[in-house]
């Protein structure tokens, strides 16, 4: 509560400025995510490459999604694990 | 004669497309360039009356590209400027009329006779955008420092990118200075830190515009038109001048920003 009410008032004293800006910014990561889907599956094939070092995924059932949060853009990536990868002493 | 071929686009309908066009064109004339402005925007054409070359009208582009008039015929000599044509978009086809692989005939062709083609493209990312970006080799991006003209330009900046015209440089157009300064609208940093990309020139509010539109005299012919300075200003830069980006009546804080952002383009 007291939270969206520090919330509601940082706003209030946001310039109208800085309230574009914000809100420019929040919609561009979706028009530039959604527009190129082959960024978000690079980024997806890169991510199983360096997990499988670790440990065994269920590659097929991995997610790798934008996700909007109040006033931000999460990352959201769930990935199944099967198995994870006996520690290599050195 | 190898001429170049510069897209003025913008996503978004309104933000002064027609106008950096048709003052660009004039200004690079009034430097001696040999110009051509192409109106690509079928259905809606306006550059003729922005120009005040509407009553010469004979031939338009469809015309043209479907061989019913010779390249003579179809274009309309300025009237005020020897070096400068007009070729009209028709206004009863649509968008279709015209294909990109006629439009990169077509601009091939001006090449051979203009210093500068600018293609004035319409609203929007189909057809249309595709027409006019075809056989461009640099593109200008307009906006203005409102959220939904950044956003389109942005959206713009990406298909541009993916058409192989990866060095479009952006106009803000209608800046107000003075609302800058309460906070009221996003500044010249603002919209280059979300876009990155590099700035062109920075055109301020002027109720001019709407006077020689009204007119049909572009307003780079105005000499104490603030609009038309910046847009003498941004043609002299398209010839590769170095020009300060602001006024130099304008006060210094902006102008020292000014100077910061050339260094951040270089």
């Amino acid at each position: 509560m007291f939270d969206l009410i520090s919330k509601l008032f940082y706003r209030e004293n946001m310039t109208s400025r800085d309230i574009a800006k914000e809100r420019l910014r929040l919609v561009l990561v979706h028009d530039r995510s959604s527009s190129s889907p082959e960024l978000l599956n690079a980024l997806k094939e890169d991510l199983i490459r360096v997990i499988r070092e670790y440990m065994e995924i269920d590659e097929d059932a991995l997610v790798v999604d934008l996700a909007n949060e109040e006033d931000a853009v999460a990352l959201i990536a769930n990935i199944p694990v099967k198995g994870f990868r006996r520690a290599v002493n050195q | 004669m190898k001429g170049k071929v510069i897209v003025i686009t913008s996503g978004k309908g309104g933000v002064g497309k027609t106008t950096t066009t048709a003052n660009l064109g004039t200004a690079l004339a009034m430097m001696g360039q040999k110009v051509v402005l192409v109106d690509t925007d079928i259905g809606l054409r306006n550059l003729d009356v922005v120009m005040g070359l509407e009553n010469r009208i004979v031939f338009d582009i469809v015309d043209l590209v479907n061989g019913h008039c010779k390249l003579k015929q179809a274009l309309i000599r300025d009237k005020r400027f020897e070096g400068m044509s007009l070729l009209p978009a028709a206004q009863t086809k649509d968008k279709s009329s015209v294909t990109p692989h006629q439009m990169k005939n077509l601009t091939n062709e001006l090449r051979k006779q203009y210093d500068f083609i600018l293609v004035d493209c319409p609203a929007g990312i189909e057809q249309g955008f595709r027409n006019a970006i075809a056989g461009a080799d640099d593109a200008i991006v307009v906006a203005t420092p409102e959220v939904s003209s950044v956003r389109d330009a942005d959206r713009i900046i990406g298909l541009l990118e993916a058409a192989g015209l990866s060095r479009a440089r952006l106009i803000i157009n209608r800046m107000r200075q003075s609302m800058v300064k309460r906070g009221d609208m996003m500044d010249i940093d603002d919209i280059i830190d979300i876009l990155s990309i590099d700035l062109l020139g920075v055109v301020p509010e002027d109720e001019l515009i709407i006077v020689s539109t009204n007119k049909g005299e572009p307003a780079v012919l105005e000499t104490n038109s603030r609009a038309g300075g910046a847009y003498r200003r941004i043609a002299r830069r398209i010839m590769g001048e170095e020009v300060a980006l602001l006024d130099p009546n304008d006060n210094n804080s902006f102008m020292n920003r000014f100077k910061k952002i050339i260094k951040l383009a270089r």
